[in-house]
C-alpha cells in the first residue's frame, strides 16, 4: 500500500495552448482543434497516431464526442472528465497512468472551456438537484476567509495584508504582460489593483483572476519513446491527487489559513519526486492563483515558504520572475483567466517552454531542471489538490 | 380552565419612518414608523419566530397537538404553510397543522377554535400588509406575527371566559387573488356598517358574562376600520386608560395579527386577577373576554412586543422597502437566478432545514451541521443522534461581504459561524449591519425565507446578531 507514482516513466513530447481570451468568434469545437492540432504539431505526429484521449472539461460537453465529434477522431477511447479546478490536470494525469501502465502507447490531454457564452460574471456551474440548505456564496467570498483569518494568526495588519495581495497580482499581471498567450497582457499599477471595487470581503477585483475562454493539450508516451518525438522532451517525476473530507466548514479547529488538501498533496509529490527542499530544487512553479490570498497560502502549503513567511517572502519579490523562485512566471490564472478544462495543462504548457528554454521574454534562466503546477478546486477546508513535478532531465 | 399558557410575539427589525414615504413621493408622510417585515421573511417565516417564542415559554408537559395559522397574506395556495411552520418548531409529524388564511378576521377564528380545543393548539397569526405607494394601507401597515400556545390544563395565564360575535356581508375592503395590495369602499360607508355590528358584538359579550364597561382592565381594540372603530369607544365611553396601545406609531397595523400582538403587550405587563378584551372589527366585530391568572406574576415572555419596537432599527430607505415589497424592480446582477430547491431532497432533509437539527457522534462528540451519517472526526459510521440547535449561540469565526453572489438584497453576507458546545456552519447573517462585523461577535439563528425560484420558496436558517438587551 502506498503513492508509488511514476517517476520517469511517461514523457510529454508535444504541446498545444491557445491563446486565451473572450473568444467571441470561436466555439469549444474550435479550441479543441486548435489545441490538438498545435499538439500533434509539436510532436510531430498525426491525429491517427494517438491511441486514447482524456477530455477535461467542467461545463463545455458532456462525454467523449465533445471531442471526437469535432476532431472526427476514428473508433478510439476518449474519456470525459471533471474534477473542480483541476479538471484539466486531471486530465493529464489519467492520460499519463494509462501510457504507463502499457495500455497505450500514445496518449493526448486535453482541456478546453467556453465561459464566455454564458452571459454571467464569474464562474457558473449548476448543482444537482439540493434542499436550498448549502450557503451560496461565490467563490471569491469563500476565498476571501483567508485574509482575515491570516492577519489574525500572524499578527499582520490588514493594510499591510491588502499591499501582500496587491504585489501578488501586480506580478502576476507583469509576467503575464510578457506573454503572448494571456487574456490580460498589461501590467496593472499597484494603485490601480489596490483601489479596485470590492468584490467579496477585502478582494478587489483585481484580486480575482478572470474570465476567459481557452484550450490546452500535451502528448504522452513511454519514457523510452520519447526521443522518437523530440529532442527535448519533459519527464513526469510525480503526480499527485488529494481530495479532503471537507472538514473546514463543519469542525471548528479548521483556521483558514491553509489547504490541508495541498498540504497532503505536496507531500506525496515530493516524496514521489525525490524534492526535500522544493524552494531550491524547483525551477519554477505554476499555482492556482485564482484570488490573491490564495496564492499567499499557497507558498506556505507547497514549502516554499515557512509558516507565517509568505507575506514577507511575496513583499521581497522571492516569487517575481527574476526571483530566487519564480511563480506564475507566464501571468497565472490573473492574465490568463481561467477556463477550468483549460487551465491545469496551460501551466504544464509553461513549464514545457520554460524547461525546453522557450519562454522567450519570460526565459528563466536558473539552471534548475524541475518545474512544479498546482490546482485547487473547491473552497477552504473543502477542496481537490493536485500537483505535477516535470523535469528536462531522466533520474541517473 | 381554557385559556393561554404561553405565548411569542415577533416585530421585524426594520422600521420604515413614516416622513421617508412623505419625502419620496411628495405627499404627506404621517407620524411615526411601521414595521417593516424584510427581504428574506414572509406570514410564514415570522409565524415561525413568534411560535418558536412562544414554545420557549411553554409550561414543561405541554405541547401542541395542532396548529392553525392564520394570515391574509399566505406564502403558498393550495398547500398548507402551518406544516412548515410546524416544520421549524421540530415537533415530528404528530399534529394537526392547518391555515386559515385569506381575510383578517381570520385570525379570530384562528384564536377562538384554539382555545376551545380539546388538545393543546398553537396559534399562530402572521401578516405582511402591502398598499400602493402613497396609500394609507401602505403607511399605516405593519408586518409582525404572533403565536398563542392553548391549553386546557396546566398553569393557564389568561383564562378564555368566550366570545361573542356578529358578520354581515358587504364591501369594506377585499382584494382578488393574485393580487398584492386591497381596495376598499368609501370610508363612511364602512362607519355606518361597523358601528352598530361592533356594538351588538360587545355588549351580547358583557351580557353573558355579566361585566360592564367599568370591569374591563384592559381593551384591545382592533381592526380594519380605525374610524369606525374610534366611533364606537367614544360612543361607549370607556374609560381611556384601560384602551391598550394600538402600536401604530411604532408598529402599524399588523392586520391579521394585531389583535394578537396588543394582545401579547398587554399580556406583557398585565397583572393576575384583570378582566382583558379583545375587540376585532374585521367583515362584521369579535369580542373576545379573558381573566389573567396568579400564573400570570411568574410568567415571562422570551421577548416583550416593547423590547422588539426598542430594538428595531430605524431609517430603512423608501427605495429598499418598495424593492422587498416587489414594488420596485431593480436590475438584477450579472449572475444566474439561484437554483429552487428541490422537493424530494427538501423533503428528505426535513430536520435540518426546517428543524436545522444537526448530529453528534455518540462515538466521540463530535457535531456536525448538516447531519452526517461518518464523522468527520473519527470516521465512525452510523452512530449519531440528532441534536437541535435553533436555540444554540454561536460565535462567528470569520465572515465575508459578497457582492457578487445573488441575494434579493445585496451584498450577501455570510459567516462561518461556531456553535457552543462544537459544530460549526457557514451561512448567510441577516438584519445585521456589515460595518459593525467582527469575528468573535455572538449570533443566534432565526427562520428565514432565503429567495424564491421558480414558485417555490426557500425556507432555512440564517444567523443574526444576539440583540443587546436579549
Amino acid at each position: 500500500m502506498g503513492s508509488r507514482g511514476i517517476c520517469d516513466r511517461v514523457a510529454i513530447v508535444g504541446m498545444g495552448c491557445t491563446q486565451f481570451g473572450e473568444h467571441w468568434d470561436k466555439s469549444v469545437d474550435d479550441m479543441l482543434v486548435d489545441a490538438a492540432g498545435d499538439a500533434c504539431r509539436s510532436a510531430g505526429v498525426s491525429q491517427d497516431a494517438i491511441d486514447a484521449y482524456w477530455l477535461g472539461t467542467m461545463g463545455s460537453g458532456v462525454s467523449g464526442l465533445t471531442l471526437s465529434r469535432p476532431l472526427k477522431i476514428n473508433y478510439k477511447p476518449v474519456s470525459r472528465l471533471e474534477n473542480m479546478c483541476a479538471t484539466g490536470s486531471e486530465s493529464f494525469r489519467n492520460a499519463c497512468y494509462a501510457v504507463a501502465s502499457g495500455a497505450y502507447d500514445i496518449a493526448m490531454a486535453i482541456g478546453a472551456e467556453k465561459l464566455k457564452d454564458s452571459g454571467y460574471s464569474g464562474l457558473v456551474s449548476a448543482a444537482p438537484p439540493n434542499d436550498g440548505t448549502p450557503a451560496q456564496i461565490s467563490a471569491p467570498a469563500s476565498f476571501s476567509f483567508l485574509a482575515p483569518a491570516y492577519c489574525k494568526k500572524y499578527g499582520v495588519d490588514a493594510a499591510k495584508l491588502k499591499e501582500v495581495m496587491t504585489r501578488i497580482a501586480w506580478k502576476n499581471h507583469k509576467n503575464g504582460a510578457l506573454n503572448p498567450r494571456a487574456q490580460f497582457r498589461k501590467e496593472v499599477p499597484m494603485e490601480t489593483i489596490a483601489a479596485s471595487p470590492l468584490v467579496a470581503g477585502s478582494l478587489g477585483i483585481f484580486d480575482c483572476s478572470g474570465v476567459s475562454d481557452g484550450s490546452a493539450a500535451a502528448i504522452v508516451v513511454r519514457a523510452e519513446d520519447a526521443h522518437k518525438y523530440t529532442d527535448k522532451p519533459l519527464y513526469v517525476k510525480a503526480l499527485s491527487f488529494v481530495a479532503g473530507p471537507a472538514r473546514g466548514p463543519v469542525e471548528q479547529d479548521y483556521d483558514y489559513t491553509t489547504f490541508d488538501e495541498v498540504v497532503a498533496s505536496a507531500k506525496d509529490a515530493y516524496q514521489q519526486a525525490g524534492i526535500s527542499d522544493p524552494r531550491k530544487q524547483l525551477a519554477m512553479a505554476e499555482v492556482h492563483d485564482c484570488f490573491t490570498p490564495t496564492e499567499l497560502v499557497l507558498m506556505e502549503d507547497l514549502e516554499f515558504s515557512s509558516r507565517g513567511k509568505a507575506w514577507e517572502d511575496v513583499l521581497a519579490g522571492t516569487f517575481d520572475l527574476d526571483g530566487e523562485m519564480p511563480v506564475n512566471p507566464d501571468g497565472g490564472l490573473k492574465s490568463f483567466g481561467h477556463p477550468i478544462g483549460a487551465s491545469g495543462l496551460r501551466m504544464l504548457f509553461e513549464a514545457w517552454l520554460q524547461l525546453r528554454g522557450e519562454a522567450g521574454k519570460r526565459q528563466i534562466s536558473n539552471g534548475k531542471k524541475l518545474a512544479l503546477t498546482h490546482n485547487l478546486g473547491g473552497a477552504p477546508g473543502a477542496c481537490v489538490s493536485f500537483i505535477s513535478i516535470v523535469g528536462a532531465e531522466k533520474d541517473a | 380552565m381554557a385559556g393561554i399558557v404561553a405565548y411569542g410575539s415577533y416585530i421585524p427589525y426594520n422600521r420604515l419612518d413614516r416622513q421617508t414615504i412623505g419625502q419620496a413621493l411628495g405627499v404627506a408622510g404621517g407620524r411615526g414608523a411601521r414595521a417593516v417585515a424584510s427581504y428574506d421573511e414572509d406570514t410564514t417565516s415570522m409565524a415561525a419566530e413568534a411560535a418558536l417564542a412562544a414554545l420557549a415559554t411553554a409550561p414543561d408537559g405541554i405541547s401542541p397537538s395542532a396548529l392553525y395559522f392564520s394570515t391574509a397574506d399566505p406564502a403558498y395556495l393550495d398547500k398548507t404553510n402551518a406544516t412548515a411552520i410546524h416544520a421549524a418548531l421540530g415537533l415530528g409529524h404528530e399534529a394537526f397543522a392547518v391555515d386559515m388564511v385569506g381575510a383578517v378576521r381570520s385570525g379570530a377564528g384562528a384564536l377562538r377554535a384554539g382555545l376551545d380545543s380539546a388538545e393543546p393548539t398553537l396559534v399562530c397569526l402572521s401578516d405582511v400588509r402591502t398598499g400602493l405607494p402613497g396609500g394609507a394601507d401602505e403607511a399605516a401597515g405593519g408586518d409582525g406575527a404572533v403565536a398563542f400556545l392553548c391549553a386546557r390544563e396546566g398553569p393557564v395565564i389568561a383564562e378564555f371566559l368566550g366570545s361573542s360575535s356578529t358578520s354581515a356581508e358587504f364591501l369594506d375592503r377585499w382584494r382578488l387573488p393574485g393580487e398584492s395590495t386591497s381596495r376598499v369602499w368609501e370610508e363612511r360607508f364602512g362607519e355606518f356598517v361597523y358601528v352598530p355590528l361592533a356594538q351588538q358584538a360587545l355588549q351580547k359579550a358583557m351580557q353573558m358574562f355579566g361585566v360592564n364597561l367599568e370591569h374591563i382592565d384592559h381593551l384591545v381594540a382592533t381592526g380594519v376600520h380605525p374610524r369606525a372603530l374610534r366611533t364606537v369607544l367614544a360612543g361607549a365611553g370607556v374609560r381611556k386608560e384601560v384602551i391598550a396601545n394600538d402600536l401604530s406609531a411604532t408598529v402599524g397595523n399588523t392586520g391579521t395579527a394585531h389583535f394578537g400582538l396588543m394582545l401579547a403587550d398587554v399580556l406583557d405587563r398585565a397583572e393576575p386577577n384583570q378582566l382583558v378584551t379583545v375587540l376585532l372589527i374585521a367583515d362584521g366585530a369579535t369580542a373576545m373576554f379573558f381573566r389573567t391568572t396568579d400564573a400570570i406574576a411568574a410568567y415571562h415572555a422570551r421577548r416583550t412586543v416593547q423590547e422588539q419596537i426598542a430594538t428595531g432599527r430605524p431609517g430603512l430607505s423608501y427605495e429598499s422597502f418598495l424593492t422587498w415589497r416587489n414594488m420596485l424592480k431593480r436590475e438584477p446582477p450579472r449572475r444566474p437566478d439561484p437554483d429552487r430547491p428541490g422537493s424530494p431532497p427538501s423533503f428528505r432533509s426535513e430536520a435540518w432545514k426546517y428543524g436545522f437539527c444537526g448530529s453528534r457522534c455518540e462515538a466521540c462528540g463530535a457535531r456536525h451541521l448538516p447531519p452526517a451519517r461518518v464523522c468527520v472526526h473519527c470516521h465512525t459510521t452510523d452512530k449519531m443522534k440528532l441534536e437541535r440547535l435553533t436555540d444554540v449561540p454561536a460565535t462567528i469565526a470569520t465572515f465575508t461581504i459578497d457582492r457578487l453572489a445573488y441575494s434579493p438584497s445585496p451584498p450577501m453576507v455570510a459567516a462561518v459561524l461556531d456553535f457552543d458546545g462544537g459544530g460549526r456552519f457557514q451561512c448567510e447573517l441577516t438584519d445585521v449591519d456589515p460595518d459593525k462585523l467582527a469575528i468573535g461577535q455572538r449570533v443566534e439563528m432565526t427562520f428565514r425565507r432565503l429567495y424564491s425560484a421558480e414558485g417555490i420558496h426557500n425556507y432555512f436558517w440564517k444567523a443574526r446578531p444576539v440583540r443587546s438587551n436579549n
